[in-house]
């Protein structure tokens, strides 16, 4: 039974990080309908802001953690609406979608070319320190993670349905042609978006990076978990998308401790096709129905 | 006059068709290593080393009068993208190859350079890679066929383990691994509580550690590569796992320590080359590497310094620049420190490509590797 507790934790620590990507992936989604296959790149890149903000400029760590969310705005945030989603969206939405997987590749070299090819160490915000008792353990590092996460998730979902901009960020998801009419302005809310994602993808990144190693690979199978949490809950929906988080994140840890460590990486895609059978809107999305 | 410029026509045309090296007094030395991907720690140690290596040995005069130009190509720890560089090097007709360094790409392509008859020096360390029958394949490192009779020895008489949960990597240098310690636990009389694998690349070891907890053995023998052993670290730190954790030469290597810092503190085991080696020339060695590339290597940047030196002095030995001789060169060949100081530790290659020498028990200490004791060579 402790074993199975301590699975659950750690699959909650992990799977809260995943509910950050896949929270970012649905924003987009809702937005502007962009399925940026980049999310995962997106994850990997700050962390390596980060080492460089230390490396190069011999920052201290929070303040380059601080540096590293700031440019993922602008660069995963403000440059990418601009140079990439912007141009391509007029040309619909396959280019866009194929432009994400090159923008993916382009990421993943440029790392692996200009920082290593190598897995790098990375700092934590939390001590190193085992925080159970009697045989049971709980590593600050985990509660560490789990409240981060979360707190941020809730920071977002708080900030989406209890202020202004919020609202107006939801009614652009929902119907951008009658928001408009209402007076929201459209495209700064989209903006909004992309710049929530740049740091929803910065906080997954810190986070993730010093149980995983930075590394310029990491992104694909983050990028992958990500697209399968959101779709497993509701690409739709951000409380869907959270949901698919934990649920993956947790799964993902039983199975490779109940089942086999090989068929790990098998399960989340697995579930992801029963899903598309069973309830395609996800599990707490909502179907959406469209004019061809 | 007609005859005189057919002459310089066909001399012409020969000297274009010629290999640059021939024409240019250099010789070209490939080498295929894992320079992205899972194995891009040991490829890129491997072949630091063996740019180390090449320029001193170009600055002392080069091989035979000729300077080596070494050049890369990364197989992405492919083992196809592996076979299809090594088809592309023994397209141009080297006198030797470089790499790979995972056992399965090694695997992959020894069939290729036996049928070319082209010396392949490698970094794998699986067992079934000197059992192939290949004339041409030769190690840097011990096979898991040598080095594991001495985990299983330490593990018996050092820890005194009566019961041994195995994490392996599921590839070719981790199965390989897993069968030759199995076998060597089963004649000692060390019963296995634990066999896991885990995937080359695998980030999450949350569970694996679990599983390791409870299986209650007396020690946790871990042969993975650098990033998954730092990771499994890290992971085994963060849970508190309280057993002996011993490795074989990659556990302990300095990249993993690098990665892990203090959760490699205590890790204990059996290591075939360390830049710890009580050796000044090893000393030297790891100075200089880190001078030049900044950072500390590990064992992997000495095989494929040493390796240099094993190419340079067989063709030495077979006074051409023939591949076949070279090999054959290569076969019973002992390399002192004392005639030849770039092979760092004295080493004899056997008829199989298996390279015999000195090794150590070492342990992590304040994140570094301290020697414990110096084995023999075997013979």
């Amino acid at each position: 039974m402790t074993d199975f507790i301590q699975l659950i934790i750690a699959g909650l620590a992990t799977g809260a990080i995943y509910a950050l990507a896949a929270v970012g992936f649905t924003l987009l989604w809702q937005t502007s309908q962009t399925i940026n296959f980049a999310q995962g790149e997106f994850v990997m890149l700050p962390a390596f802001f980060c080492l460089a903000g230390i490396k190069f400029f011999g920052l201290p760590f929070p303040i380059a953690a601080l540096v590293a969310i700031l440019l993922s705005m602008l660069v995963l945030g403000v440059i990418f609406k601009f140079a990439v989603v912007d141009p391509l969206m007029k040309q619909g939405t396959l280019p866009l979608v194929i432009s994400t997987i090159g923008l993916a590749i382009l990421l993943r070299e440029g790392v692996k070319e200009t920082y290593s090819a190598e897995a790098q160490r990375f700092p934590s915000f939390f001590p190193n320190v085992n925080l159970g008792t009697a045989g049971f353990n709980v590593s600050a590092d985990q509660v560490g993670v789990l409240i981060v996460a979360t707190g941020t998730i809730l920071l977002l979902a708080w900030f989406l349905a209890s202020t202004k901009t919020g609202r107006q960020m939801q009614a652009t998801a929902q119907n951008p042609t009658v928001a408009r009419i209402l007076g929201v302005n459209v495209e700064r809310m989209v903006l909004y978006t992309f710049l929530i994602n740049g740091a929803l993808a910065a906080m997954a990144s810190l986070l993730i990076s010093p149980i995983y190693l930075a590394k310029f690979s990491s992104g694909e199978t983050l990028g992958l978990v990500a697209f399968v949490a959101a779709i497993v809950g509701g690409f739709n929906q951000v409380r869907g998308a959270i949901v698919g988080g934990f649920l993956v994140g947790i799964i993902d840890n039983l199975v490779a401790a109940y089942v086999s460590s090989t068929y790990r990486q098998a399960v989340p895609l697995a579930l992801l096709v029963l899903i598309i059978l069973l309830r395609p809107q996800g599990l707490l999305g909502r179907a959406e129905e469209r004019a061809v | 006059m007609y005859l005189k410029s057919t002459v310089a026509a066909v001399l012409a045309a020969a000297a274009w068709a010629m290999p640059a090296s021939a024409q240019d007094n250099t010789l070209k030395i490939p080498g295929v290593l894992e320079l992205s991907g899972a194995g891009a720690i040991s490829g890129t140690n491997f072949r630091d080393g063996i740019v180390m290596a090449i320029e001193d040995i170009n600055a002392a005069g080069g091989v035979l009068g000729k300077k080596l130009v070494f050049e890369t190509v990364d197989t992405a720890s492919d083992p196809g993208k592996a076979r299809a560089a090594i088809q592309r090097a023994l397209d141009d007709k080297p006198t030797v190859i470089f790499g790979p360094v995972f056992s399965g790409s090694v695997n992959a392509t020894l069939p290729m350079t036996n049928e070319a008859q082209i010396p392949q020096i490698i970094g794998g360390e699986a067992a079934n890679i000197t059992s192939q029958g290949s004339k041409y394949i030769f190690r840097t490192s011990f096979g898991q066929n040598v080095s594991m009779p001495k985990i299983a020895n330490y593990l018996r008489d050092g820890v005194k383990a009566k019961s041994l949960a195995i994490v392996y990597v599921n590839n070719d240098f981790g199965k390989g691994g897993r069968n030759a310690i199995m076998k060597e636990l089963e004649s000692r009389g060390i019963k296995v509580a634990a066999d896991l694998s885990i995937e080359a690349g695998q980030a999450d070891f949350a569970a694996d550690v679990v599983k390791v907890k409870a299986a209650s053995a007396d020690a946790v023998f871990v042969y993975l590569n650098e990033e998954e052993s730092a990771r499994f670290l890290i992971e085994a730190k963060k849970q508190g796992l309280d057993k002996p954790l011993i490795g074989e030469t990659t556990l302990l290597g300095q990249k993993v320590i690098d990665l892990a810092k203090e959760a490699a503190n205590g890790v204990k085991g059996h290591v075939g080359l360390t830049i710890d080696a009580p050796s000044p020339l090893v000393a030297e060695f790891a100075k200089k590497f880190e001078a030049k590339f900044k950072y500390k290597p590990d064992h992997n940047g000495m095989k494929g310094y040493l390796g240099a030196y094993m190419f340079k002095t067989a063709a030495e030995k077979a006074g051409k620049l023939d591949p076949v001789a070279i090999a054959a060169a290569m076969h019973g060949l002992t390399v002192t420190p004392d005639k030849v100081p770039g092979i760092l530790i004295e080493a004899t290659w056997d008829d199989t490509g298996e390279i015999d020498r000195i090794s150590y028990l070492a342990e992590v200490k304040d994140g570094k590797q301290v020697i414990t004791q110096t084995l023999p060579k075997l013979k």
